[in-house]
């Protein structure tokens, strides 16, 4: 697993050694603070690209989610867009059944998504390894033909649609330009991350990461390891929900393609790209996944997928870790 | 009980379909523990090979597709030989996303060359009609399919287990440092089962034209079906993987005949309770 301590360059002072060997000491606060200026000084620079940043924000938070299922607790899934949609359908059907208050969809779409990943958790986490991951997509597409289905709670192919949100906490109505609707994403990832680093900081945390690195051990050691992952998976599908759900409120539909399969392995992509298991990558990878998308995709899809397939292939060849650590040393030889 | 016949025939031609696809695909995760998912974009190529020599270059069709099958194999053996072979010893994730990447680079280039449209495979007039089987009457072309799946999984099998290259492949995979030192050329070994595995599925994207209509996105379409049937028969066991295709084949046969609109929803009921049953593959407790 890629935390910082691999990361260092070889030539540190002892006590600086020792403390990046310690477990991770940085105010959790800290990098959800950065998070929060650089997306604000962006929507800032760039108020005509505010659809753009509401939909990096949102990318940036399921992939911050994803994150937490297979950077931390190593489990490989590509099933991640079933607890998205769900989130989704979920906020979009409160909104358009109940009341139109964004926040209170919001909350509805976290507990549909921490449900859900709660339940099929239950099931999929007593399977490892291959077996895992086709199960996850097994599940993801079982909610798929559901939601195909159920035309009359979900729209089916049509998509579902025609519901408004009101007014964030009353006062703040959604705008064409989509302000409101930017900051509001920002809001909620940056809370979501500052809430996922406490998550994985904490002693919780920290065993879900013993059990990545050696479950055998961490069973010796007395750690429930069925219960803890089950926790931190139903966690991250509830981040996984309220970017669901901010992605149905600020589009005001949702469509079958958010429980897709493409999603989910996208999702996977930008994941990698970033470098797993440190959240903020998973940040860097949606960030530079939806712009690359935003801007070959504009041209030609299928010039798209030429970037992307290049892109895959050299990142596996020459892996963004090295990458960064050669750039890291480049960067200290210089200074 | 027309219908049941019907479902039962075509089932077990799509499950054969499968099965073709799946097989090579099972050999190279299960012998050579390498995660290939660009698996489909072979049978899609194979497809497209046979396609253009049949309709372009007016060849013959049954000289068509050996040769399709052999670019295919080609195709297979010089990428393992260029750039996959430096990933054996690599993570899943990075096999992952490598084959994923040369998936999507293919599709592209299928789209640059041929354009989007779905590709067919002119039958030749043999084919084309149908089999008197004295109770009723089968087109030709799903008996052949059915045929064919059943001979590559006897010759897989044979192969694999009565043969000196089955018996080299094995030894390569469980030891390859030992089988080296025994002197069995492990890269013609490796190389020769990935191109194999590689033709396989070339093979099955010809047989499959028909139920898998040829399109630049058949690559990831179809990926998932396969995976799936490579889970549920077990890696590595040819007849696991026969079992899964022909089951699953026929379940999401029946229910694209009486449950349309339920999607492939029992497909992946099918699949998740298989698997839940029998996590290592069918046919292993």
């Amino acid at each position: 697993m890629n935390t910082s301590t691999t990361l260092q360059g070889p030539a540190k002072a002892p006590s600086e050694a020792r403390h990046a060997a310690a477990p991770r000491c940085r105010p959790a606060w800290r990098a959800p603070l950065v998070v929060l200026a650089l997306g604000a000084l962006a929507c800032a620079l760039l108020p005509e690209q505010l659809g753009l940043m509401t939909r990096i924000f949102i990318a940036a938070l399921f992939v911050l989610s994803l994150d937490l299922v297979v950077g931390v607790a190593g489990l490989a899934t590509l099933g991640h867009a079933a607890v998205f949609g769900t989130g989704a359908y979920a906020a979009g059907i409160f909104a358009l059944k109940v009341m139109p208050d964004p926040l209170a969809g919001l909350a509805i779409g976290i507990g549909a998504g921490g449900l859900l990943a709660l339940a099929s958790g239950a099931f999929l986490l007593r399977y490892q390894g291959f077996t895992f991951l086709m199960l996850t997509v097994a599940v993801a597409q079982i909610v798929l033909s559901l939601a195909q289905k159920a035309r009359d709670w979900t729209g089916g192919d049509d998509g579902l649609s025609g519901f408004t949100v009101g007014p964030l906490l009353g006062h703040f109505a959604f705008d064409l330009e989509g302000r409101v609707a930017a900051f509001y994403a920002l809001a909620v990832l940056v809370l979501m991350h500052y809430v996922a680093r406490r998550l994985v900081d904490s002693p919780f945390g920290l065993a879900v990461r013993g059990i990545h690195e050696n479950r055998a051990r961490m069973a010796a050691l007395g750690t429930p390891v069925y219960r803890r992952l089950l926790a931190m998976y139903a966690a991250a599908g509830a981040i996984a929900g309220a970017a669901g759900a901010l992605s149905a409120q600020t589009n005001a539909i949702v469509g079958l393609d958010s429980l897709s399969f493409a999603l989910s392995a996208e999702a996977l992509v930008m994941l990698i790209l970033g470098g797993a298991g440190r959240l903020s990558g998973a940040l860097v990878g949606a960030v530079v996944f939806t712009l690359l998308h935003h801007t070959a995709a504009s041209i030609n899809p299928y010039h798209w997928l030429f970037v992307v397939g290049f892109m895959l292939m050299a990142v596996v060849l020459v892996s963004p870790a090295k990458a960064w650590g050669w750039l890291r040393r480049r960067v200290g030889a210089a200074s | 009980m027309t219908v049941l016949f019907n479902i039962a025939v075509d089932g077990l031609a799509y499950g054969m379909v499968l099965f073709v696809i799946a097989v090579g695909l099972s050999l190279t995760l299960g012998l050579m523990r390498f995660v290939n998912l660009s698996h489909c974009a072979f049978a899609m190529v194979g497809g497209y090979c046979a396609a253009f020599l049949v309709r372009q270059a007016q060849w013959n069709f049954w000289l068509a597709v050996p040769a399709a099958i052999i670019a295919t194999a080609a195709l297979g053996a010089v990428l393992e030989m260029l750039v996959l072979r430096h990933l054996y010893r690599r993570k899943e994730l990075d096999q992952v996303l490598f084959t994923i990447g040369l998936s999507f680079f293919l599709i592209a280039a299928t789209n640059a060359l041929a354009g989007p449209q779905v590709q067919l495979i002119p039958l030749p007039p043999g084919l084309a009609g149908s089999v008197d089987l004295g109770f009723r009457t089968l087109p030709a072309q799903r008996l052949l399919v059915i045929g064919a799946g059943l001979a590559v999984a006897a010759g897989a099998a044979w192969i694999v287990a009565r043969t000196r290259f089955g018996v080299w492949l094995r030894a390569a995979v469980d030891h390859s440092g030992t089988a080296s030192s025994l002197g069995i050329p492990i890269r013609v070994v490796q190389c020769a089962s990935f191109a194999a595995g590689a033709a396989l599925a070339g093979f099955g994207g010809i047989l499959g034209a028909e139920l898998m209509p040829l399109e630049p996105y058949y690559a990831l379409k179809y990926l998932v079906l396969v995976l799936v049937v490579v889970a549920v028969g077990g890696m590595g066991s040819i007849a696991g993987s026969l079992a899964a295709a022909v089951v699953l084949g026929v379940i999401e046969t029946a229910s694209k005949y009486l449950a349309s609109d339920w999607g492939s929803l029992f497909f992946f009921l099918a699949m998740a309770a298989l698997l839940a049953w029998r996590p290592d593959g069918l046919l292993k407790r």
